[in-house]
């Protein structure tokens, strides 16, 4: 066999077996800290499958928010809260079937009356030229979108630090 | 130029967050000079010499059209004023500096939504201008606050997933989101389904952004548990940018006004200015009432864009002159009477109306501002709230909806019912027990109060040259 194919297959066994790994040290886990932690790790990993399936869009939005944003904004509501205890859980749960219960017959049945319909295939008319190059597109014609998306960021730093911060 | 309207604001937080104690007293005379730094640098492009000058910018080319300049000087104007709120009424050093850095963000959004083209780039920064909203209204962590910021988050969420759904839409029927390759493939592919689906899902976002009813739920909250500076910002400018200006700017470059379009606009605009009057009359509080009074005017500016798809062309450009007219009128006298409100709040130590009367012998200058704001939003001469009034209801009879236009009418004479009604039970009458050692309001109150005071009565005498100038050459239609 090739050397570099059979480098490729292991690394990409590798790869699989730290995001399964990943994926269940964050159900697993009991600290949500920890488990948070686990998602994160788990999303990089993804997001370098993603790179190696030829998909930089994804990964790239894999990596900055489900890694990144995400993780951060985790872990500020965990350390904002308690354990809750086991009479608490319980409660919970009964309050989500309650509430939640017609949710899944809903779903099926918009999914059926969706299923039934005729809709004509979406005529793409042809537009500019995509740009498969995620570097030039970001900081070419999408640049002020990442400008834009720093001050989301700061704006949400900031929501952070006002909302969350305790007064001394 | 412009790109410095957006990027300013962003090195200013930047600079004045760098671990120095002293840039922290500077942070509200940098603020202060940047707002009138955008207010006067707007003014210098204003129309007709700015379409002629030549540009050189990468982001924004070409962006300098009255619909977007107006804004911009709204958008100046408000901040520049919320920052002399925020001054008067903040708890602390520290508040009040987080509540800086928080409006800076919301300018430089609001700044970036009026002069992209690009419907990606409209949703992202008008993302920045609602995160730093949501904050600022829930700054003080008091629980109407905390409520207020959270609806408007609810409901923000949806109008934005309806948003993100329609653009996602256009992109695969368009292959791109500039406002230009949509609006040429929305008129080539007229009548799809999927098209037809993209343009109501953003539209509908659009219109609860705005506070349209039967959008509003969350408005009246947000306006009245918000810190006095948040609200000031939020009613004066966030509202109108990120809900009314988008409508008007896609309904102008990308959707185009069909008859489908114009029903929409005619019927919810109709609906919130009789509804937000008639709700705004059986409010107590203030700021409740200002916020329902908000709803009812931003009714006049949809009906006002309801016009521009009637096949009148004289029509369409009075209803979009009076449109654009009133978006910048009301962002001044609602911001006036939210100071105003802020002010009896500070003094009276209350905003219910009916703990409060015979103010005006206390504060002369808050209820004489009040009164001018008052008069201009319910459309008495020659303030200026009359003239873009006008222009909306003589386009809607021009036009051939009458029915619309005496709606318009009627609904004026409400306004002036629930605002006559604010200001006997504030401002007029026997100075209530309790309000005895009621003090006029500070200095920084009391500067921003006569300064729109003084441009709504100018606005409404230079109207000749404004309506001949740039309100109603915004576009051929």
């Amino acid at each position: 066999m090739d050397p570099n194919l059979k480098n490729q297959i292991l690394m990409n066994i590798i790869l699989m077996a730290a995001m399964l790994l990943g994926a269940l040290a964050t159900v697993m886990l009991r600290q949500l800290v920890k488990a948070a932690i686990a998602l994160a790790f788990t999303s990089v990993v993804l997001c370098i499958i993603m790179f190696k399936l030829s998909a930089p869009w994804a990964a790239v939005f894999e990596l900055s928010v489900c890694a990144g944003l995400i993780t951060v904004v985790f872990i500020s509501a965990i350390s904002l809260v308690k354990p809750a205890t086991e009479e608490e859980r319980t409660a919970h749960m009964r309050f989500k079937v309650r509430r939640y219960f017609l949710l899944p017959i809903v779903l099926l049945v918009v999914g059926c009356g969706l299923s039934f319909l005729k809709i004509n295939p979406l005529p793409v008319i042809a537009g500019p030229e995509a740009i498969s190059d995620m570097r030039v597109l970001l900081w070419g014609p999408r640049a002020l979108d990442l400008l834009g998306q720093i001050l989301v960021l700061l704006a949400g730093v900031w929501g952070v630090v006002v909302l969350f911060k305790e007064e001394k | 130029m412009p790109s410095l309207l957006v990027i300013l604001p962003l090195l200013a937080v930047l600079l004045l967050n760098l671990p120095l104690n002293f840039l922290r007293r500077l942070a509200l005379p940098a603020v202060i000079l940047l707002t009138a730094y955008q207010a006067l640098v707007v003014l210098q492009l204003l129309p007709p010499c700015c379409v002629a000058c030549p540009s050189h910018e990468r982001w924004f080319v070409n962006v300098m059209d009255p619909l977007t300049s107006v804004l911009l000087l709204a958008i100046a104007i408000v901040a520049f004023v919320s920052v002399f709120v925020l001054h008067a009424t903040a708890s602390d050093e520290k508040h009040g500096f987080n509540a800086l850095n928080l409006i800076l963000l919301a300018v430089a959004g609001m700044n970036g939504l009026v002069m992209v083209r690009d419907l990606f780039s409209l949703y992202i920064f008008l993302e920045i201008a609602s995160v730093a909203s949501f904050v600022l209204i829930a700054a003080q962590r008091d629980m109407g606050g905390l409520e207020g910021a959270f609806k408007y988050l609810v409901m923000s969420a949806l109008a934005t997933m309806m948003m993100l759904a329609s653009i996602a839409l256009l992109l695969a029927f368009c292959g791109s989101t500039s406002f230009m390759v949509v609006a040429e493939a929305l008129h080539r592919g007229a009548g799809h389904g999927y098209l037809l689906t993209a343009t109501a899902l953003f539209l509908g976002g659009l219109l609860i952004k705005s506070g349209v009813m039967p959008f509003h739920g969350w408005l009246p909250d947000a306006y009245s548990s918000a810190p006095a500076a948040a609200s000031t910002l939020l009613a004066g400018i966030v509202t109108k940018v990120t809900g009314v200006y988008a409508l008007m700017r896609l309904v102008l470059d990308v959707f185009g006004s069909s008859p489908a379009i114009q029903q929409l606009l005619l019927i919810f605009g109709a609906i919130s200015v009789v509804a937000g009057a008639l709700a705004a009359l059986g409010q107590s509080d203030m700021k409740r009432m200002l916020a329902y009074s908000s709803i009812s005017q931003v009714g006049y500016i949809v009906l006002g864009l309801g016009v521009v798809g009637s096949g009148n062309k004289f029509a369409a450009e009075l209803g979009f002159a009076g449109a654009l007219f009133h978006l910048f009128n009301h962002a001044i006298f609602k911001t006036l009477l939210f100071v105003n409100a802020a002010a009896v709040e500070k003094q009276a130590g209350t905003r219910d109306m009916n703990q409060l009367g015979g103010l005006a012998q206390k504060m002369p200058i808050t209820g004489l501002t009040s009164l001018l704001a008052m008069f201009a939003t319910a459309g008495v001469p020659p303030l200026a709230g009359f003239w873009s009034k006008l222009l909306i209801i003589a386009a809607l009879w021009l036009a051939g909806l009458h029915g619309y236009a005496l709606l318009g009418i009627g609904a004026s004479l409400l306004t002036l019912a629930y605002f006559l009604s604010l200001q006997r039970r504030v401002f007029f009458g026997v100075l209530r027990a309790g309000c005895e050692n009621v003090r006029e309001a500070g200095w920084a109150l009391l500067v921003p109060s006569v300064v729109l005071a003084a441009i709504l009565v100018g606005v409404g005498l230079a109207l000749p040259w404004l309506i001949g100038s740039f309100l109603l050459p915004v576009k051929g239609f």
